[in-house]
């Protein structure tokens, strides 16, 4: 197993986040979570980066715990990146400073490998002719895949998707789309948040639905989009298919 | 599309450059009147005269000028030593101010401590209280310069002051930056450098301008505890020939050096700004 959950809990202050999640994702899975606003999808994506640590329970990569108390969370952070909702590019550097960073300063890099990192990967996603733009001379669209680029640049095993197409026109949604689809098939492991449905039915192996930090219902896209048992999957379904987005 | 539309278009220009024209004109107008109420008003107040005699006297003028710009290299020196280690001292303040590492609270305590003392206290009195308090413990030439303490004092609690500058661009950094930093494995470290300190200290460069340009015209408090350095040299030359024109003299001196100072930084901003990003509201 590529990713274990093992009975994962969080809490904010009084309020119960993450109540329990247990899941096993194996090598090259896609892995998408459904479910209303609040469900607990971000901060389950956070916890498993490490930028929250969790209450009880434990997160294991290829079997050895990361949530370990007092482990360093850099090594896992080089093989687990994540993709945020709001981009979070660094406004004050060049599109090349932002993907080679972190390969010269964490992984080692010289500038010269770093450079062609990045060259290479913003060729295949077409975006070449940014290199040496700054994020805001870039449309939302572009600037979240130069951020899904920076996250893929460090070669993570794991790579987490929260929401990234929530802050983006709507026509510039199939632009970010058509990269996480082409890294399908890849060999690297995905966990999607999600509220694109249809996406999710395509991209998937697996669905995993969210009621109030637990895992509700889980199944293939067919099973879970088709033939769902939980009735809150149903009404979510329900909900959802009601404002078109299915 | 028709004919009346062009026309409009046309039209909508016309209004624009009557606008534009009628705002240049008042503006011009508005400031030949004030210009010319000045120059009329003031030289029929009562004792006009006497004061033209004592603060703008050309001869004065001529006669101190030379003595009070050779003066004025002792303030620039100041000036010059004083800034890097404020900076410096500022930023490891900011930076002590800002860690999160629980080890370093104690250190976290003694540095808020340390600015609210030295931003408490007028600057004029830590000139006095280290200018003359530090020396009097019985330091042997060199070590008991004036210039040094009173160097030190400005240092000491300038540093205090922009500490606060830099401390509020590192918290307006937002948190998501440091996530997605650490997201990409830098460390705590490597974020404050690479992410953080660069994006604050953009921010803060107006405010810190502002400190600094004080800072220029509070090295003449220097003074107060010997050297001779231009408001003291102004001091000297008014009381020789009871006259006050040395004073405006180095008024304007100094606004030689600062009206520059801060025309560059707005230059600097303006340019950063046209660069990182594309569109700019009119």
């Amino acid at each position: 197993m590529k990713l274990q959950l093992r009975d994962v809990t969080k809490s904010f202050a009084e309020r119960v986040v993450l109540s329990g999640i247990t899941l096993d994702v194996k090598a090259g899975e896609v892995v998408s979570f459904i479910g209303s606003s609040g469900s607990g999808k971000t901060t389950l994506l956070r916890c498993i980066n490490l930028l929250e640590p969790i209450d009880e329970g434990a997160i294991l990569l290829d079997g050895d715990e990361i949530t370990r108390v007092g482990r360093d969370p850099n090594p896992v952070r080089r093989r687990i990146g994540i993709v945020f909702q709001s981009f979070n590019l660094f406004p004050h550097m060049s599109v090349k400073r932002n993907i080679t960073l972190a390969l010269t300063q964490v992984l080692g890099k010289t500038v010269v490998e770093a450079n062609e990192i990045a060259r290479s990967l913003l060729s295949r996603f077409d975006l070449i002719d940014k290199f040496d733009a700054y994020p805001d001379q870039l449309s939302g669209g572009q600037q979240q895949r130069v951020a899904i680029v920076r996250a893929l640049a460090m070669s993570p095993e794991v790579l987490l998707f929260d929401e990234v197409t929530s802050a983006l026109d709507p026509e510039l949604v199939g632009e970010v789309l058509d990269v996480i689809r082409e890294l399908k098939g890849s060999g690297i492991t995905m966990l999607i948040a999600t509220h694109e449905m249809s996406f999710a039915s395509e991209i998937s192996d697996r669905v995993c639905f969210l009621v109030a930090g637990c895992i509700a219902e889980q199944g293939t896209p067919q099973q879970m989009f088709s033939n769902p048992t939980d009735e809150r999957t149903k009404q979510f379904l329900r909900r959802v298919h009601a404002v078109g987005n299915l | 599309m028709s004919a009346s539309t062009s026309n409009a278009k046309g039209e909508r220009q016309r209004f624009e450059q009557r606008q534009r024209q009628r705002s240049s004109s008042i503006a011009a107008l508005s400031t030949v009147a004030v210009v010319v109420v000045l120059i009329v008003a003031i030289p029929r107040l009562p004792r006009w005269d006497r004061v033209q005699e004592s603060f703008f006297n050309g001869e004065r003028f001529v006669d101190s000028f030379p003595r009070l710009l050779d003066a004025f290299v002792l303030d620039i020196k100041i000036f010059a030593w004083s800034t890097p280690a404020i900076i410096v001292l500022a930023l490891v303040l900011a930076i002590t101010r800002s860690t999160r590492n629980p080890a370093l609270f104690p250190v976290r305590i003694f540095v808020i401590g340390y600015i609210d003392i030295m931003r408490g206290v007028p600057v004029i009195l830590w000139i006095y209280l280290i200018g003359f308090g530090v020396p009097g413990v019985g330091l042997e030439r060199p070590w008991n310069s004036p210039l040094l303490w009173g160097s030190v004092a400005l240092v000491m609690t300038y540093g205090a002051y922009i500490a606060e500058v830099f401390r509020a661009g590192i918290d307006s950094v937002h948190e998501s930056q440091r996530a997605a930093s650490r997201s990409l494995g830098l460390s705590n470290t490597q974020t404050m450098r690479f992410i953080i300190l660069p994006q604050a200290i953009r921010r803060v460069v107006p405010p810190l301008m502002n400190d600094l340009v004080s800072l220029q015209k509070d090295v003449a408090l220097v003074s107060l505890i010997g050297p001779i350095e231009i408001l003291r040299q102004a001091g000297i030359d008014k009381a020789k020939f009871a006259n006050f024109t040395p004073y405006v003299a180095a008024a304007i001196i100094f606004l030689s050096i600062t009206i520059p100072l801060t025309r560059t930084t707005d230059y600097l901003l303006a340019r950063e700004r046209r660069r990182t990003s594309a569109t700019r509201v009119r």
